[in-house]
């Protein structure tokens, strides 16, 4: 079993959150790694920043507009993920990008260098199943798992793209890109059966999930619940304070108290 | 080049989110039907000539040819189509297929509102519903354009992430069509996209070289020595060049944005500076930085002021059968002059990019020799952009 899909199992809150790498500055994501880790989130995603995000609402787009004119990389978030280590987190993290960013640094070179800084797993939106192998073959030879998405509207491709998944699968919840909403697809319950009666790994849930109530209501449903846009959103509000001395503590226990929120 | 995986040699594909994949293998089986339904041919080749206009003609540009002093200059006439340029063409053929699929919304994404507006047209015809995302920057630049549309009936949604251009427009209609895959039909405006679209755009546009190589052969007697089109996604050159492809003896040149010059940042000329990558939906040429973020285009034409290109031309500039080049937006606006001064036709200032190449190639050309033009729209949507060049505003 691999790094991912064993964390579900020693892991009581499930939850998966996501956060921009860089934003609003190298050090505070570093900070809030150690946040979420002390809250004992199962995994954590570390998106990197890209200029044309399809899959993502406005929230993440603007978190990633700000770290790219903050001139943040791929290499950069190589070396939050390797002080992460260092430092002696062995949470496990995911390293959430689109194809480009990891076409031009060279696949090859994109699976050493994440293997190297400790990611345990690779999210790509832009990535369908039948343009992966060339990725997954890469991160099969380094142990890290390619985790697939599904979606509702995948519906016959679930078989194919669950029943050969790594670390655990994750379902998109509704249609549409990433970002706070109200409800999720009527069909929710039977596309999540349908993914977990095909799937050899744990199942987890996200795209719109921004509240305790639905936290928990789709706990009972997947193994895991991934939450962004909400914790960006967090992130994005307290932007000012996290990025001042004398501020930054407090600011990390608002996000701390959002965090054990969703998890009440 | 396969069917299955939609890759012209290694470009192409299909880069899109896991939502938005049985909606690409539902169009590509929609379309794959409509190539063997004779129905589907009749149908559209009525709106194409009934209502666009077409065949287009072919004029020999006489005074243009005297100018240059060497080879003679053929213009395919893509701005006489109803609506002023060549969009018509494919915004017909891929209407008619979203209304045999039974999809009655469309999303289209628009730069300058040439594609918005053809997009809008055929929806009204048809009794569509139209949505049309355009970069808010573009939607303050092309004023008249977006009223066009409103007066057409269509929903203009200004987008207002990353540039606020074409681009953004594009990443904002694919968000669209996420949100909305079941009920809407994504119809993009060029040879982009992922697979079906770049094959699909390209059979729709073929018309386009079809007519002009049957018309050059009836005309003249013999085949053009060079085919000449402007590049932007390169949705009127990969028209016109299809129906060349195969005569090996007919040189083609595509012609990118160099903007204010391919020394500069400023310029759209994916092929000829850029490198592959992944953008909207297909590997391809594209301008990007080391590290994969995309740089935003320039040139002065709105039309070409994109960032990617078609897989297939990637593929074609990567075989060697098209020859790739790039003209600046002074030696575009020059052609724009003499088109009008010579013709008394005014082009689009894309066009004019294609018109400048020609007009270079066959001043060094012999009077044997004939190039065949894709005169791929209308200027008239550029009066103002040309008004404020020529009195020294750009």
């Amino acid at each position: 079993m691999t790094t991912l899909a064993k964390s579900f199992q020693s892991n009581k809150t499930n939850l998966i959150p996501y956060l921009v790498a860089g934003y609003p500055s190298k050090q505070v994501t570093i900070d809030l790694i150690h946040l979420l880790s002390e809250e004992g989130v199962t995994a954590i995603e570390l998106g990197v920043p890209f200029s044309d995000p399809v899959a993502d609402g406005p929230i993440i787009q603007q978190a990633a507009e700000k770290a790219l004119a903050n001139g943040v990389t791929l290499a950069d978030v190589f070396s939050i993920a390797q002080t992460v280590r260092e430092q002696g987190n062995h949470i496990p993290l995911i390293l959430f990008s689109y194809y480009n960013p990891l076409l031009s640094y060279g696949l090859n070179q994109v699976a050493r260098d994440a293997a190297k800084a400790g990611f345990a797993g690779f999210i790509v939106p832009d990535l369908p199943f039948e343009e992966s192998d060339e990725l997954r073959n890469q991160l099969d030879q380094l142990n890290m798992d390619l985790v697939p998405l599904v979606a509702p509207t995948s519906k016959e491709r679930v078989a194919k793209i669950a029943s050969t998944a790594k670390g655990f699968v994750y379902c998109v919840s509704s249609l549409g890109t990433t970002g706070v909403r109200q409800s999720f697809a009527s069909n929710l319950d039977a596309f999540l059966q349908q993914v977990r009666s095909n799937s050899p790994v744990p199942i987890a849930v996200g795209f719109g999930v921004s509240r305790a109530s639905q936290v928990q209501e789709l706990q009972k449903k997947a193994d895991g619940v991934i939450v962004g846009s909400a914790l960006v959103k967090q992130v994005m509000e307290l932007e000012q304070g996290l990025c001042k001395k004398e501020e930054k503590q407090k600011s990390l226990e608002q996000i701390r108290v959002f965090v054990k929120g969703l998890l009440s | 080049m396969t069917k299955s995986n939609g890759r012209f040699g290694s470009f192409g594909g299909r880069f899109v989110p896991e939502t938005l994949m049985n909606a690409v293998l539902e169009l590509e089986k929609g379309f794959e039907a409509i190539l063997d339904d004779p129905t589907f041919e009749i149908e559209m080749r009525d709106l194409l000539v009934n209502y666009s206009g077409r065949p287009t003609p072919l004029t020999f540009a006489k005074r243009l040819t005297e100018y240059a002093g060497g080879a003679e200059i053929y213009l395919k006439r893509e701005d006489l189509n109803h609506t002023g340029a060549h969009k018509i063409n494919n915004t017909i053929g891929q209407a008619l297929l979203a209304k045999r699929m039974g999809k009655r919304k469309l999303i289209a994404e628009t730069g300058a509102g040439q594609h918005g507006v053809a997009s809008a047209t055929i929806a009204a015809l048809l009794g569509m519903e139209c949505k049309v995302y355009m970069g808010e920057e573009d939607v303050r630049r092309q004023a008249q354009n977006v009223f066009r549309m409103e007066l057409l009936g269509a929903e203009v949604i200004s987008v207002t992430s990353g540039s606020r251009t074409l681009k953004d427009a594009t990443n904002e209609a694919m968000r669209a069509w996420v949100a909305a895959v079941e009920d809407s039909f994504y119809l993009i405006g060029s040879a982009v996209g992922p697979h079906p679209y770049p094959q699909m755009v390209k059979y729709f546009q073929r018309v386009i070289g079809d007519e002009a190589r049957a018309q050059m052969l009836e005309r003249t007697g013999s085949l053009p020595t060079d085919v000449v089109a402007c590049v932007g996604g390169g949705s009127n050159a990969i028209g016109m060049f299809t129906a060349f492809i195969d005569d090996q003896a007919v040189k083609i040149h595509g012609v990118e944005a160099a903007g204010k010059g391919l020394d500069t940042k400023e310029h759209a000329a994916s092929l000829s500076i850029g490198r592959p990558g992944v953008l909207h939906g297909s590997y391809s040429y594209m301008l990007h930085d080391e590290h994969g973020q995309i740089i935003p285009a320039h040139s002065i034409s709105a039309g070409l002021d994109y960032p990617g290109v078609g897989p297939e031309h990637a593929h074609l500039k990567e075989i060697g059968r098209v020859r790739y080049t790039a003209v600046t937006d002074e030696e575009a606006m020059e052609a724009v002059k003499q088109l009008c001064e010579l013709e008394g036709i005014i082009p689009a200032i894309e066009s004019a990019h294609a018109l400048s190449e020609a007009i270079r190639l066959a001043s060094n050309g012999s009077a044997a020799e004939k190039i065949l033009v894709c005169l791929s729209g209308r200027g008239d949507k550029d009066m103002e952009t040309i008004r404020a060049y020529f009195q020294g505003g750009i």
